[in-house]
C-alpha cells in the first residue's frame, strides 16, 4: 500500500465520498483543473466532470453562503476556501446562518456542510496566508471545528464531516500537509468526531495540541522520555465539542498538563481548555496549566513567524514550570 | 483637445412591464392566466395580506407581538411572485413578505410565531422545502443560487423533474456584495434562479437614489450577463406576468433573471420605526393614489367582475379567517425551554449535555 501525506489523504477521503455518494460536491477557487492550490482537489474535476467539481468566481463570501442553499435541498457540499486568511468574508454567513439553519427552523432543513480551510503558519506564506483563528469558530454555537493531525486522521476525520449531519470547519494543518507520509487505506472508514485521540500515553504529564504543532509536541515527549518524563499526547481533533473527559481522565493519571497552539494566548482554545479543566478536575491537578502558544500579536511575515510559533524548547518550558511547581517554590 | 476614437462594445436597454395603470384601467391586453377567477384569487390574497399585516402591526402595539415588518404597500409583488412559482419550486424570502408567504401556503399564525419570538414559526408546514426568513440583508439570494445549483443537479445527475428557486429581498439589499455574488455566479453557472427585488424606495429611512446612481436596480442585472427587467410593482398582474415568464425560462434551462419590482413603503420599516421623520407628506399621498389593491380593486369593478357587497363579504369572510388564526396563536403554549437545544444539531453533542441538563433543572417549575 502506498504511503500518502496529509494533503493526499484529504484528496483520498474526497474522492471516496464523491464515488460512495452522488450528493457529493466539491467546489471553490481554483479547485476544478488545477485540483487546488496545494492540489487537495487534484484529479478530481477529471474524475467526477465539471458538474460535480466546480471552480467558483473570486468570492469567499459566495462560498460560504451558496454551501447553505445546497445543503438545504439536499446536498452534500464540501467547500473550500484557499487559505483561512480569507474565509472572513463568509463569517457571516457561517455564523449567521449555516450554524443556525436546524434551530432556526426546528429541524425542518439542516445544514451538512464542510468548509475546507488550510490554516496555521510555517510555510514561509504572504501576509494572511499564516493565522490559527479556530476559536473564532469553535465560539459558534451549532459548529463543528475539526483539525487532522495526521494523514490517516485527515482521511478518516474529513469522511466523517462529509457524513455528519450538521456544518463542520474542517481545518488542514498545511505546514504539514507534506511533513510525513503514513500507509493509508482508501477503506472508507470513518473516525469518530468529538473524540479526542491519544497520540503517546504516559504518566507524569498531559500534553494536549492540535494541528501542525503536535509535530514539536511530539518531538518534546520522545525528548522528555528520554530524561526519564513520561508524557502523554492527546489531539482533541475536534475543538468543538470538546471530549474533556478525555482529558480528564488522562489528568486522572498525570494531574499535570500543558496545552499547547498556535493560535494566539488570549481567548485561544487553551483557555477553554483550562477552564473545563478547572471546572471538571481542580481536585486532581498538582500544578496550574501551562499555555505554550503563539503571542498575542499579529502573525508576523515570515522572517519572524518561527519567533512566533511554539516550538520544542518553549514546550519543554512549559512542561518543566509543570513538574517543577511545588519543589520550584510554587506556594 | 483631439477626442480619441472608441468602437462601441455593447450597449443595452431596460425594459417595463405594466398591464394596469392607476387608475385601474388595461393599458394592454391582459396575459392568459388573467382570467376572471385568477384575478379574483389575487386580489383577495392582496386583501387578505394587508389585513394580516394591519393586524400584526395593532398587536405589536397591543404588547402580544415584538417587532413586526409590514409589507403595507408591497401586496401585489408578494402575491404576484408567490402565485406563479409551482409548488415544489423552492421560495427564498428576506422578512417583509406577507402576501408571497400566504400564497406559499405558510399559515397567518406561523408568520405571527415568527414575530411573536417563536421559531417553531419557520417550520412552514405547507412549504416543507421553501427557506426561512432570512433577517440579515441580502444573505438570502446566495442561499438561493445554493439552493438553484442543487436544483439543477438533482434534475442532471439524479434525473429529478426540473425546479426553480425564487429570491425576494428590497431596494437597499442590491447595495450588498451578496446580492451581486448571487446574481453573478448565476449567470456564469446559468442556474435556475429568479431574483425578485421589491424596490419600495426606502431601507429603512435611507431612499433608494441614496442607494445607487444607476438609474435602475433591473440594469444590475446587465453587468453579470443576465437578463433584467422592471415591472410595475402595484401592478399585480404584470408581476405574476414577469415572474411566471421568467421561472419558465429558468425551468426550460434559460438560466436566471432579476426582476425589479418599483412600488411605495406605504408603512414604517417595522414596527420600531417613524417614517413621519423621513418619508415626505406629498410623496406618500401620491403613492397611495399608486396602491396595488384598489387597483385591481377598480379593474375588477370596471368589468363588472366586482360589488360593493362582494367586497363587504369578502372582508367578513377574511376577518373570520384573521380571527382563528389570531386565536391559534394566542393558544399556542410556548416552547419547552429545553427546546433551545434540541435543534442545535441533528443529536446534541456529549459536551453539552450537562448544560441541557442545567437548564432543564433551572427551568423547572419556572415557566
Amino acid at each position: 500500500m502506498a504511503q500518502i501525506t496529509l494533503v493526499e489523504a484529504v484528496t483520498q477521503a474526497l474522492a471516496y465520498e464523491m464515488h460512495r455518494d452522488p450528493r457529493v460536491v466539491v467546489f471553490g477557487e481554483d479547485v476544478g483543473a488545477n485540483g487546488g492550490v496545494f492540489r487537495a482537489t487534484d484529479g478530481l474535476q477529471k474524475t467526477f466532470g465539471p458538474d460535480r467539481v466546480l471552480d467558483t468566481p473570486l468570492a469567499e463570501n459566495m462560498i460560504a453562503g451558496i454551501a447553505v442553499g445546497m445543503a438545504a435541498q439536499g446536498l452534500r457540499p464540501v467547500g473550500e476556501f484557499q487559505f483561512m486568511g480569507f474565509i472572513y468574508p463568509g463569517l457571516d454567513q457561517i455564523l449567521s446562518h449555516a450554524a443556525r439553519f436546524r434551530n432556526r427552523t426546528r429541524g425542518r432543513l439542516s445544514c451538512p456542510v464542510v468548509y475546507r480551510a488550510p490554516y496555521g503558519g510555517g510555510i514561509h506564506a504572504p501576509e494572511h496566508h499564516s493565522e490559527s483563528f479556530e476559536a473564532l469558530f469553535a465560539h459558534i454555537p451549532g459548529l463543528r471545528v475539526v483539525v487532522p493531525s495526521s494523514p490517516a486522521r485527515a482521511y478518516g476525520l474529513l469522511l466523517a464531516a462529509i457524513r455528519d449531519p450538521d456544518p463542520v470547519i474542517f481545518l488542514e494543518p498545511k505546514r504539514i500537509y507534506r511533513a510525513a507520509t503514513q500507509e493509508v487505506p482508501d477503506d472508507g472508514e470513518a473516525l469518530p468526531l468529538d473524540r479526542c485521540f491519544v497520540l503517546r500515553e504516559g504518566s507524569d504529564i498531559t500534553l494536549i495540541s492540535w494541528g501542525a504543532s503536535l509535530k514539536e509536541t511530539l518531538q518534546a515527549a520522545e525528548q522528555l522520555a528520554g530524561e526519564g518524563v513520561e508524557a502523554e499526547v492527546l489531539d482533541p481533533a475536534t475543538l468543538k465539542p470538546l471530549d474533556i473527559h478525555s482529558i480528564i481522565d488522562s489528568l486522572e493519571k498525570t494531574r499535570r498538563c500543558v496545552v499547547v497552539h498556535e493560535a494566539p494566548r488570549s481567548g485561544g482554545l487553551g483557555a477553554e481548555i483550562v477552564a473545563q479543566i478547572n471546572e471538571y478536575a481542580f481536585d486532581l491537578l498538582e500544578a496550574p496549566v501551562q499555555r505554550v502558544t503563539g503571542y498575542d500579536t499579529v502573525m508576523p511575515y515570515y522572517q519572524l513567524e518561527h519567533v512566533y510559533l511554539p516550538d520544542v524548547e518553549g514546550i519543554l518550558a512549559g512542561v518543566r514550570a509543570a513538574l517543577d511547581y511545588r519543589d520550584g517554590g510554587g506556594q | 483637445m483631439h477626442k480619441p476614437r472608441m468602437h462601441l462594445l455593447a450597449s443595452f436597454d431596460i425594459a417595463r412591464l405594466q398591464y394596469l395603470d392607476e387608475q385601474g384601467r388595461a393599458t394592454q391586453e391582459l396575459p392568459d392566466f388573467a382570467t376572471p377567477d385568477t384575478l379574483l384569487a389575487l386580489y383577495r390574497q392582496m386583501v387578505l395580506a394587508r389585513l394580516v399585516d394591519d393586524r400584526a402591526v395593532k398587536l405589536q402595539r397591543t404588547g402580544q407581538l415584538g417587532t413586526y415588518p409590514s409589507s403595507l404597500g408591497q401586496e401585489a409583488i408578494g402575491v404576484g411572485t408567490g402565485g406563479a412559482l409551482a409548488k415544489d419550486d423552492v421560495y427564498c424570502p428576506y422578512y417583509r413578505e406577507t402576501g408571497a408567504l400566504l400564497e406559499r401556503g405558510v399559515e397567518i399564525k406561523e408568520i405571527l410565531a415568527i414575530w411573536g419570538g417563536d421559531e417553531r414559526g419557520q417550520n412552514f408546514r405547507h412549504a416543507p422545502c421553501d427557506l426561512p426568513l432570512a433577517i440579515p440583508i441580502a444573505t438570502q439570494f446566495l442561499h438561493a443560487a445554493g439552493v438553484a445549483f442543487a436544483l439543477k443537479y438533482q434534475q442532471k445527475q439524479l434525473h429529478k423533474p426540473p425546479r426553480v428557486a425564487v429570491a425576494s429581498g428590497g431596494d437597499g439589499a442590491t447595495s450588498r456584495g451578496d446580492f451581486f455574488e448571487a446574481i453573478n455566479l448565476a449567470g456564469v453557472w446559468r442556474l435556475p434562479l429568479v431574483v425578485v427585488i421589491n424596490n419600495n424606495q426606502w431601507a429603512i429611512s435611507v431612499p433608494r437614489s441614496a442607494q445607487t446612481a444607476a438609474k435602475t436596480i433591473a440594469q444590475k442585472a446587465i453587468a453579470v450577463g443576465i437578463p433584467g427587467l422592471q415591472v410595475d410593482g402595484n401592478d399585480v398582474i404584470a408581476v405574476r406576468a414577469a415572474v411566471a415568464d421568467a421561472v419558465a425560462r429558468a425551468r426550460s434551462g434559460e438560466g436566471p433573471t432579476l426582476i425589479e419590482a418599483t412600488c411605495y413603503r406605504l408603512c414604517d420599516h417595522t414596527t420600531a420605526d417613524d417614517a413621519g421623520r423621513y418619508q415626505p407628506r406629498e410623496e406618500v399621498e401620491a403613492a397611495w393614489r399608486r396602491e396595488p389593491v384598489a387597483r385591481l380593486g377598480k379593474y375588477l369593478r370596471s368589468e363588472g367582475l366586482w360589488s360593493d357587497e362582494q367586497e363587504e363579504e369578502l372582508r367578513r369572510e377574511l376577518a373570520e379567517v384573521m380571527e382563528r388564526a389570531l386565536r391559534a396563536f394566542a393558544d399556542t403554549p410556548r416552547d419547552k425551554p429545553t427546546a433551545i437545544f434540541d435543534h442545535l444539531y441533528a443529536e446534541l453533542p456529549e459536551a453539552f449535555l450537562e448544560q441541557y441538563e442545567q437548564l432543564g433543572r433551572l427551568a423547572e417549575g419556572r415557566d
